[in-house]
């Protein structure tokens, strides 16, 4: 009999902020050990948290793009722990207390995974600060704590357990994070750690109870999210068919293995002792400064492929691609500002450029060349410069070096030749050297004539302009006007 | 409860506190007096009493997203028993074991 397969994820997204939740220690990542770090976010006695206004408006902007509602008023507790990444022995964050409830509470967001869409439920939004980093080198019996994290905003996103497959999941991370990305309330980045994922994972017979779930860390990409949760959903599995129990725990994902393997952690059969942070006062959202923050949210990505649709008239299927990521959609707009052909810039981003990213596996933002030049390679096109077929070459080279592409045809003698005498003396020498073929052309037989411009196009290495050697050919066989 | 100097001593020790003999007398006369006085407020009747977790009705306190000066690297490591190349050193914690 078959299981049902229950995953919740639990989500920890770095706020784009300047400055720390609580300080301003500055949030720039990859500084030198220790040299972003103050009284406050050291612990030190004495020194008082004041909490970031700009990270409570990134939160309640990602509060609103997630459809949650957002309470009047909110508090921040002390979740009490030992640990040496965190100096003052509890994180300032927030809980569901007594009469507190957090940040904001029941939204969703809209999934599509195989042309399905599906509502996927939000418990709750709350913001804390990230502890330290913690170092493990191979000598001596010790470890390194890098203070540089401690007290950068976070906001913590809880799902409902709606998820039914790891395909979902994946589905569910990549939409969250081009909705965060857009709103500009995080990058988003799982490799620099700005978006992190811990997910809850059961089987159980449909219709049944909730099975006995396991929490699963230590995921470092979407991609090993949904490899994690694939074998951990065939552990489960494995088990239940053999009539053993699964076993509540938390199991760390091994990407080089391709495991999950049950460990100790910090945080097991622990007891937080919450209670609210009295060196905080309650953060009190009015109705007007929640609308605020909502004129504040910039375009969304549906937003934003409906308007170019419009704008540039393009198809919903080009669009959509073009919407992906921000950073996409962004330097197709500047392309076209700079050379209005929206339709040519597109088929470029969407054939060559997409092709290379996935080739190399790189981002946009990797991209040596600019907006600017893909438009300039565009016209190059457009007013006979170069042929089609030219262009080919010449992206592939601008995308290998990010050298413009006029300085690539100048440099390698790309220019279309247009130049009447020289191409009559090619289509001659063709003439001469194909008599089977020229009888085919007199015989009637059109096939023949597109044999014998690309015998022209060889011998120019694709630089005669196509149209022009037709003409040529045709005149030379005396076809024209037949 | 009465804090003896024993007492003292061993939450000093944890803390990573040194305290000289009469410190700690000090210390354990403060605090049995601290808790002493919370003794007092367990015995109060506090049903149909809300809970407050702020003597003041204040809200919204908050700073400006600045960057202000943090404290120099050589300032904070020299604050911990030992360091390391701008790190502080603590014994050897491993987050997940097989
Ligand atoms: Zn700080």
């Amino acid at each position: 009999m078959d299981y049902e397969t229950v995953i919740g994820l639990e989500i920890h997204v770095q706020l784009l902020t300047q400055s720390k939740m609580f300080c301003g220690c500055s949030t720039r990542f990859g500084a030198p050990p220790n040299t972003q770090t103050c009284p406050v976010c050291l612990g030190l006695p004495g020194a008082l948290p004041v909490i970031n206004r700009r990270a409570v408006e990134l939160g309640l902007r990602a509060a609103l793009v997630l459809h949650c509602t957002v309470h009047p008023t909110s508090q921040f507790h002390r979740k009490n722990y030992y640990y040496p990444d965190l100096p003052k022995n509890y994180q300032i964050s927030q809980y569901q207390y007594l009469e507190h409830p957090p940040l904001a509470t029941d939204g969703y967001l809209e999934i599509e995974v195989d042309g399905q869409r599906r509502r996927v439920g939000i418990r709750r939004v709350h913001l804390e600060e990230d502890t330290g980093k913690l170092v493990h080198p191979e000598e001596g019996n010790v470890s390194w704590v890098d203070y540089n994290r401690s007290g950068v905003p976070l906001m913590e996103i809880v799902t409902y357990p709606d998820l039914r497959s790891p395909q979902e999941a994946r589905a569910f991370l990549l939409k969250l994070r081009q909705v965060l990305q857009y709103a500009e309330v995080s990058t988003g980045r799982m490799e620099e750690g700005t978006l992190r994922c811990d997910a809850n994972v059961s089987l159980r017979r449909p219709g049944e109870p909730l099975g006995v779930r396991t929490e699963v860390k230590n995921m470092n990409s979407i991609r090993s999210v949904e490899r994690a949760l694939a074998y951990e959903v065939a552990r489960q599995r494995e088990l239940l068919e053999r009539g053993e129990a699964v076993v509540q725990e938390t199991r760390h994902w091994d990407e080089r293995r391709g495991v999950t393997f049950a460990s100790r952690s910090k945080e097991e059969a622990e007891d937080y002792r919450y209670f609210p942070e009295p060196d905080l006062v309650p953060v009190e959202v009015t109705p007007e400064w929640l609308e605020e923050v909502r004129r504040g949210v910039p375009e969304l990505p549906d937003a934003r492929r409906d308007r170019i649709m419009a704008q540039y008239a393009l198809g919903r299927y080009d669009a959509e691609l073009l919407v992906q990521t921000r950073a996409t959609a962004d330097f197709f707009e500047a392309a076209v500002a700079a050379h209005p052909s929206p339709k040519a810039i597109a088929n470029w981003m969407l054939g060559e450029v997409s092709a290379y990213l996935n080739e190399h596996n790189l981002e946009i933002e990797q991209l040596r060349i600019t907006p600017a030049q893909l438009a300039e390679l565009v016209r190059l096109v457009e007013d006979g410069t170069i042929s089609g077929r030219i262009a080919k070459d010449v992206i592939a080279e601008m995308l290998q070096t990010g050298d413009s592409p006029r300085s690539i045809v100048d440099r390698q003698g790309l220019v279309q030749i247009s130049d009447e005498a020289a191409l009559r003396e090619t289509v001659e020498a063709v003439i001469q050297d194909n008599p089977g073929p020229v009888r085919d052309v007199l015989a009637g037989k059109e096939k023949a004539v597109a044999f014998l411009v690309g015998q022209v196009m060889r011998r120019t290495q694709g630089r005669a302009n196509p149209a022009l050697v037709q003409r040529l050919l045709r005149e030379r066989l005396g076809l024209l006007g037949g | 409860m009465r804090i003896t100097p024993e007492v003292v001593e061993r939450v000093a020790r944890l803390s990573r506190l040194e305290l000289s003999a009469e410190e700690r007398a000090t210390f354990a006369w403060q605090l049995s007096s601290i808790l002493e006085y919370f003794a007092r407020l367990d015995r109060l009747a506090t049903e149909g009493v809300e809970p407050t977790s702020h003597a003041i009705r204040v809200a919204n306190v908050f700073r400006d997203d600045e960057v202000t000066p943090s404290l120099p690297v050589e300032e904070v490591v020299a604050m911990a028993p030992q360091a390391h190349e701008g790190f502080v050193v603590v014994p050897r914690v491993l987050e997940a074991e097989e």
